[in-house]
């Protein structure tokens, strides 16, 4: 038993601790120590994604329980490629906030830190009702960074998230509660074997519970008809707050994968057949997201509709529950989200020096820097829209080889008339950004190094993506196909040994 | 037994789901902390309703399941957490958007 395993979820929360030891007496501090937890995620996690690469489950017993009656964290690839993309998006994310964005609020770097604490536990858990509780711990730090900077617009579109998402959690309760009941274990392993053996009276009630949990993990992964609050928040978030939002709806998607492949997996010998409805919601969410994008009056709600877009093409994929389609999603999810959070930072860039107007797409006095701008935000458009050569461009076509042709009409549809109208939606938003200019003289000063650099890393990142394109794709294979022989890490979980 | 605490459940479910679908911040606010109640209730119920069982397990004696216990009193610290921080965004919503409309839109008051 490694104790790496923990470290993921302790490093945040001893930060987090001291940095609210330090709030009123020294609040320089509290920047060295969010910086230090954050730096130190990232080769942690490079450290855990080397344990996992092999295929070989780790399983830490909390407190030395034996699985299934104690809380166990599981580390599988697909636990580990989230991880590492979390700690590099976060600390991206911390070091364009370290900027000024930080002191606009109160708590900021508390907050930060408990949010990775929750997203990473949600990554690592193997336990459902463990789930519940780190995502209400990431809920609870996101409800109060969506505030960060105050402000009408924030606290209106926040009102409406948290009560969707109190609802969420009352309903991931009555999942829970359900599951238990009938299999008496919340060990997610456990209630995968409890399930498959479970009487066929108990099929109806076994298929209400993972449909519940299937709404409450669409709310987060803004799931149609549930992704309305998405927009809102997102694009009245500050900057870097919405760019490490951008791991958030990931969250959603990665608890419907866990439980999709693990809990009530379609090829078990007493299938539930909850998520036959996924494929027609993902395609449904993903058209609704590319015509949301279409009519965005600001960058940052176009990019929030992005954020849904990207959602939609990753439940595509992992929807078909086949290697070649998790595959296309595991190789999408990074891309996707190192470049939203990106395009989340450039367009905060672009509204400081628009000055009033912002980033909506009115006439504005010309930027400092448009030739700067301008090439960023042809990269992150490029690669959001999915046009070769970036990695969206190779995620898109994984996702589009994944379907044979018999079934491949509503898929290759809905998939490339998407990325035509987000491409649409993104050169209109770049043409009158950069081209539709009045007056003379730009509204703000030029972005200096510290602030441009976060964002050239983050969509530097989806050219590294596509250059290291084979190894990326050979370990998503692996993790899909890890993924979708559950045995595997049942047995690894319940035959697990505690430490000495 | 069960059918009385099922129904109470079911009351308070639909209360709640009743009072969170109004336009106004206060009972909606109601609304969710009654759904949160039925959660709690519903949890607890979730091991079986026994009566004067030891919460143990071996022997041959029927034994009262501990661990929804355990479960009902994280989800009312968390649940009571959450309703706090709703309060309060409520009332700064009220303060800031001129009205206490969850949409914010109705008429100044």
């Amino acid at each position: 038993m490694s104790h790496w395993l923990v470290l993921p979820i302790l490093l945040p929360l001893t930060a987090g601790m001291l940095n609210l030891l330090l709030a009123k007496r020294a609040p320089g501090v509290q920047r060295a120590v969010s910086l230090c937890a954050t730096a130190g995620l990232l080769p942690l996690a490079i450290r855990l994604l080397a344990l996992a690469a092999g295929g070989e489950y780790s399983v830490y017993q909390l407190g030395n329980w034996p699985a299934p009656f104690g809380i166990v964290l599981v580390l599988d690839r697909l636990s580990a490629l989230l991880l590492l993309l979390t700690a590099l998006v976060a600390l991206l994310a911390l070091l364009y906030a370290l900027n000024g964005d930080d002191r606009r609020g109160h708590d900021f770097h508390i907050l930060f830190q408990l949010q990775l604490l929750g997203i990473n536990g949600a990554f690592l858990t193997g336990d459902l009702f463990n789930l519940f509780v780190f995502f209400e711990i990431l809920l609870i730090a996101s409800y109060s960074l969506a505030l960060h900077g105050s402000g009408p617009e924030r606290t209106r579109a926040g009102l409406h998230y948290v009560v969707l998402n109190l609802l969420g959690s009352s309903l991931f309760l009555i999942a829970v509660g359900t599951l238990y009941a009938i299999t008496g274990t919340l060990n997610m392993a456990d209630l995968a074997v409890k399930i498959a053996a479970a009487a066929p009276e108990q099929a109806t009630l076994l298929r209400v519970s993972a449909l519940l949990l299937l709404v409450v993990f669409g709310l987060k992964a803004a799931l149609l008809p549930l992704h309305l609050w998405l927009p809102a928040v997102y694009g009245s978030a500050t900057a870097p707050v919405a760019a490490l939002f951008a791991i958030m709806t990931k969250v959603g998607i990665y608890a419907i994968v866990r439980t999709s492949t693990l809990i009530f997996p379609a090829a078990g010998p007493n299938p539930v057949q909850s998520f036959t409805w996924l494929p027609a919601l993902a395609l449904l969410t993903l058209a609704v997201g590319a015509v949301g994008s279409l009519g965005s009056d600001r960058l940052r709600v176009l990019i929030a509709y992005l954020v849904v877009v990207s959602s939609g093409t990753l439940l595509a994929g992992i929807a078909r529950f086949n290697v070649a389609g998790i595959t296309a999603a595991l190789y999408y999810l990074p891309h996707t989200t190192l470049v939203t959070a990106g395009l989340f930072l450039l367009a905060d860039l672009i509204a400081r020096q628009r000055g009033v107007t912002a980033d909506q797409f009115s006439p504005a006095p010309p930027l400092a820097q448009p030739a700067r701008l301008g090439v960023l935000f042809f990269l992150g458009a490029v690669a959001a829209a999915g046009l070769p050569p970036l990695s969206g461009f190779l995620g898109k076509l994984l996702l589009l080889q994944s379907v044979s042709p018999g079934e491949a009409f509503w898929l290759w549809t809905v998939v490339l008339a998407g990325s035509w109208t987000g491409l649409i939606a993104l050169s209109r938003a770049g043409s009158r950004i950069f081209w539709k200019t009045e007056g003379a003289g730009a509204a703000g000063a030029p972005a200096d190094l510290p602030r441009l650099a976060p964002v050239v890393l983050l969509l530097g990142l989806s050219v590294a993506m596509t250059l290291f394109a084979a190894p990326i794709t050979r370990y998503a294979e692996a993790a899909a196909s890890q993924l979708l022989q559950p045995r595997a890490y049942i047995t690894a979980v319940l035959e697990s040994e505690g430490s000495p | 037994m069960e059918a009385v605490a099922a129904l109470t459940v079911a009351v308070l479910v639909a209360c709640g789901v009743y009072l969170a679908l109004r336009g106004r911040t206060f009972p909606v606010v109601l609304g969710l902390s009654l759904l949160s109640y039925a959660v709690n209730l519903f949890l607890f119920l979730t091991g079986r309703l026994v009566t004067g069982a030891p919460p143990l397990a071996g022997g041959s004696a029927p034994t009262a399941d501990p661990l929804p216990q355990a479960l009902v009193l994280t989800a009312i610290v968390i649940g009571f957490g959450m309703t706090a921080f709703v309060v309060i965004l409520s009332l700064r919503a009220r303060g800031e958007l001129g009205n206490d409309h969850v949409d914010g839109k109705g008429e100044k008051t």
